[in-house]
């Protein structure tokens, strides 16, 4: 193979899986340490730099960083060191991003100032949600006059009208929606956007379309217009509960739909007088779309997950709804392996039930974008966009979040808020949009002394810890009251722990190797092989312990002075340092990699310095 | 050297022997010596032998006497029985545990200052009686632990990292150890396990006085030009006359002819070592062109390793003294008290 190119930024970058993982690309270990270390306005700045929306993310983001995160990884490998019981899991990212939110100071003077001046480029922004503001927030401090749009009284989209208030208090939106309108924004409520021609002749420099996916998917089985009065459609109710215009429900509901709308829509449901509620999916259990948290949440609640059942007719007896009927399947895989549900022909079940929410979707619409101004759409009705620069295919015109391509989630709409901020910049500026600015790079050595390290690289064998939760008694008395407590100081530090320091990197120099083996010896994970160089697929089957996570990649050096090479298999690396420690010649080091990627108007850094300076040339300075 | 314990989460993969550990129960606490230390790599070599081997770790006892290569017993073989004596004095020790308890395999560990001065008598001795039993030396050439003055194996004309040379003849243990009578006689490199290993691993299974001297570079006082214990000298002056391939007993053993000649040897117990040849002509098992041939490489400066000589008599101290059968604290009252008619027919059979 040939040598690892440690210069490019993506090799070490992949190393930190949940940076990696996260859509924002949020420096994840080093906020973790600034947990842990009591920092706690540095990790949340770090992040609000990063994800816009720390507080409301802590709560409900998707977690992408999770899955990925390499503890898991580790723990799975040993299951001799944790008890029987104890699944092997990641480090609680999400709830320690919250735990910097919920535990930092008045941070407001660190934040960015408004525009001393403008720069005379107007730029209008269709829906309040994260999209949006993450746009706004990128390009105002820049100087750019920021219009944004939406149809409700208050800013924060989706986050505001979807989240239920028991997971997402209004407190936390209204502080960090309030962080981006403070630099400056124009935001017009109770504006529905009706024409985009319109829009367009009001001469803005740039228009950006983050109006989510704001349509329900309805369910169009007999019955649903006799029953109408007490089928509802699950995003639409959710939002009417949070505006308080409904405040009640039946007390026995059935949920339709296996994604996380639907947990909502149950879990609203219970506190909204629903004694009975049953979740009801067409597919299996484990193919919801829901994340798995969210499921056991719910459950949690008393809520029971019926799966493998497709509904049949909605039951009603002269208008009012009584029922539901399903019909039984089953998985069955065809030669492709292609999944097929198919009537097992037993007798329909039957749910009675006083009311129905409908959560099996959500779709996209654009009917106020004429179809004549050189915004293509596809044969799906969605937006021609790049998914890079996130433009449309008329100049200066810019999709992101839901809007772009479909529902995903708050994460993904920040990331694309970002992506066309520096389209929109670059568009404004008239330079071309494919050039994207190199995130900033930094490799710096945390060697302080013989055995000192700066950073904390015990592993502890500790399990994840718990959020602990209201008593549900209380918490399904009131739709507004937070379930999850989150981390205290105490709980925050000892998850904080878990955290492997991925981005703390072991770095190797050829030139220094003395092949004494110190290293092979003493690595834990059996990460480190000295053997001669083949090609990739075939050295993974020869190292001290087989390379078969391909997914991970292997750092290989330059032949050394037996001719063969260094292989480090980055997979289960536990980043403790202790190659570095045991190596007489410092051709280990652990070296931090900060990488952190650049924004609308920023100026992307590369420090890669090369060793440490001795500790003599220190006490000379 | 380092404060940090070694994590015991290990890589998913990890193998198995048929007593159910892993390479990591045989372990010892990290290891104090300096970093990059041949001796670490030596503790990873008998680690991974005993591993192999499938030896369970009580039925070990490690012996050595006083030096870095002595201190590292703690490093590996955590769950086996160890002892450290005073210096030099670690074969004298060893012979009275192997005749007090036969049954446990003997493993000991000495430096070259250890062996080589200090203990050189004793050396000799536990090597003339056919002790059964491992004798390993971390050989480097040089005093390390009083920071770097040479030792009784460097050779003649070696510098020292001060820029001394050595005016003294060096003291060959493999040539010693040969010439006194040692059945199992082997020399490694700290810095290639794949011929170290399997080297440790026929020595234990042998019966009767085993040593492997394990060349192994000091990185603090014996790792510079000019030295002939560094890695890189070894490295450009290892003339490796075999490899080895230690095969156990369940393990049918097939004669195969192989490019470069395979040699079996059968061991006592049943098991066997195949001795792949690299110099075609050099053969382990004749004594006296063996010795020729070693006179002549380290004449030429060369380092020769692998399995050197072995002499599979399948006899040892315990045979040799006809002593009892069983390990001493296994005898019953009956045995060791057998009354005064016994005491009698002995005292008669003195007249």
């Amino acid at each position: 193979m040939s040598p690892t190119d440690i210069a490019n930024p993506d090799y070490f970058h992949k190393v930190v899986d949940c940076q990696w993982a996260c859509p924002a690309h949020t420096p994840v270990p080093e906020y973790i340490r600034l947990i842990a270390q009591g920092r706690y306005d540095d990790a949340y700045l770090i992040n609000w730099k990063s994800n816009v929306f720390p507080g409301i993310l802590g709560r409900t983001c998707d977690r992408p960083c999770e899955p990925a995160c390499r503890r898991t990884r580790v723990e799975e490998g040993s299951p001799e060191h944790r008890r029987a019981s104890a699944r092997p899991e990641p480090v609680a990212i999400c709830r320690l991003k919250r735990a910097a939110a919920d535990m930092k100071g008045d941070i407001r003077e660190r934040l960015p100032r408004r525009a001393a001046q403008g720069n005379g480029k107007r730029v209008a922004l269709v829906g309040a949600g994260p999209a949006s503001l993450t746009v706004a927030r990128d390009l105002a401090p820049l100087g750019y006059h920021c219009v944004v749009f939406d149809r409700d009284a208050k800013a924060g989209g989706m986050m505001r009208t979807q989240i239920p208030k028991f997971r997402l208090p209004d407190a936390i939106i209204d502080e960090e929606v309030g962080y981006v309108l403070d630099l400056g924004i124009e935001f017009r409520p109770g504006v529905e956007v009706g024409s985009m021609r319109e829009l367009l002749a009001q001469g803005f420099d740039a228009v950006f379309v983050g109006s989510g996916a704001p349509r329900g998917r309805d369910l169009d089985i007999p019955g649903r217009r006799e029953a109408a009065k007490n089928i509802h459609i699950g995003i639409d109710w959710l939002s009417s509960v949070s505006f308080g215009h409904v405040g009640r429900i039946g007390r026995r509901v059935v949920v339709l739909g296996g994604g996380n709308t639907a947990m909502d829509c149950c879990r609203s449901a219970r506190r909204l007088g629903g004694e009975e509620v049953h979740v009801v999916v067409r597919s299996g259990f484990d193919e919801m779309k829901a994340s798995p948290w969210e499921k056991e949440d719910a459950m949690h609640e008393g809520i029971p997950i019926h799966n493998y059942l497709v509904p049949k007719a909605f039951v009603h007896d002269g208008g009012k709804l009584v029922g539901i009927t399903f019909d039984k399947v089953e998985a069955r895989y065809d030669a492709k392996g292609r999944r097929e549900l198919v009537p097992t022909g037993e007798p329909e079940v039957r749910f009675d039930c006083d009311d129905v929410l409908v959560a099996v979707g959500q779709e996209n619409a654009f009917p106020w974008v004429e179809r004549d101004l050189g915004v293509e759409f596809d044969k799906w009705g969605m937006p021609v966009v790049d998914r890079i620069t996130m433009a449309s295919t008329r100049p200066g015109v810019f999709f992101g979040g839901d809007a772009a391509f479909g529902p995903k989630n708050i994460i993904w709409a920040v990331a694309h808020g970002h992506d066309a901020a520096i389209s929109i910049d670059r568009h404004c500026r008239g330079e071309d949009l494919r050039q994207r600015p190199p995130p900033t790079f930094q490799l710096v050595s945390q060697k302080m002394g013989i055995h000192e390290w700066s950073y904390d690289n015990a592993i502890t064998p500790e399990r994840r810890h718990r959020v602990p939760l209201k008593d549900t008694v209380i918490a399904l008395k009131s739709i507004k009251v937070e379930v999850e407590l989150g981390f205290d100081a105490k709980l925050a530090w000892s998850e904080a722990q878990r955290c492997l320091n991925c981005d703390v990197q072991t770095v190797f120099a050829d030139k220094l190797c003395i092949e004494c083996d110190a290293c092979v010896d003493i690595c834990p994970m059996d990460c480190i092989t000295f053997t001669a160089d083949g090609d990739e697929p075939e050295l993974r089957t020869r190292l001290h312990a087989p390379a078969v996570n391909l997914a991970q990649d292997l750092y290989v050096s330059g032949a050394l002075k037996t001719g063969r090479v260094m292989v480090k298999d980055e997979d289960v690396c536990l980043h403790c340092g202790l190659c570095a420690e045991r190596c007489p010649t410092g051709a280990w080091d652990m070296k931090k990699s900060y990488i952190e990627m650049t924004h609308a108007g920023g100026t992307p850094r590369v420090h890669l310095p090369g060793r440490a300076p001795a500790p003599a040339a220190l006490a000379a300075d | 050297m380092t404060y940090l314990a070694k994590p015991k989460l290990h890589h998913p993969s990890l193998p198995r022997n048929a007593l159910g550990f892993t390479r990591r129960d045989y372990e010892g606490p990290v290891s104090t010596l300096c970093a990059g230390c041949g001796h670490d790599s030596i503790s990873a070599a008998i680690i991974q032998a005993f591993f192999e081997l499938a030896i369970p770790p009580h039925r070990v006892a490690k012996l050595s006497g006083i030096g870095c290569s002595s201190k590292t017993p703690t490093y590996f073989l955590g769950q086996s029985h160890g002892f450290n004596s005073v210096h030099g004095r670690m074969p004298s020790v060893l012979t009275g545990a192997n005749l007090a308890n036969r049954d446990l395999i003997y493993l000991g560990i000495s430096g070259d200052g250890d062996s080589a001065s200090i203990g050189l008598g004793q050396f000799a001795h536990i090597m003339r009686r056919g002790v059964n039993m491992t004798y390993i030396v971390e050989n480097n050439g040089v005093y390390g632990l009083t920071k770097g003055q040479f030792s009784a194996t460097a050779d003649k004309g070696s510098k020292s990292k001060a820029g001394y040379s050595n005016e003294d003849e060096p003291i060959d243990l493999v040539m010693l150890a040969v010439t006194l009578g040692a059945t199992f006689v082997a020399r490694g490199f700290s810095g290639d396990k794949g011929q170290l290993v399997p080297l440790i691993k026929a020595a234990v299974q042998h019966k009767g006085a085993a040593i492997v001297d394990v060349v192994s570079p000091c990185v603090a006082f014996n790792n510079h030009p000019g030295s002939t214990k560094s890695y890189d000298y070894v490295r450009a002056h290892n003339d490796t006359v075999n490899f080895l391939d230690y095969m156990p007993e369940r393990e049918p053993i097939v004669a195969r002819s192989e490019p470069g000649g395979v040699q079996t040897v059968v061991l006592h117990d049943g098991g066997a070592i195949r001795v792949r040849r690299v110099d075609e002509s050099y053969d382990p098992t004749d004594k006296v062109s063996a010795m020729a041939y070693l006179e002549a490489r380290r004449e030429a400066g060369e380092v020769v390793t692998g399995l050197l000589f072995v002499n599979e008599c399948d006899a040892d101290l315990h045979d040799a003294q006809n002593t009892v059968g069983v390990p001493l604290n296994a005898l019953s009252d009956a045995e060791l008290v057998p009354g005064s008619a016994a005491l009698a027919k002995v005292n008669a059979s003195l007249r």
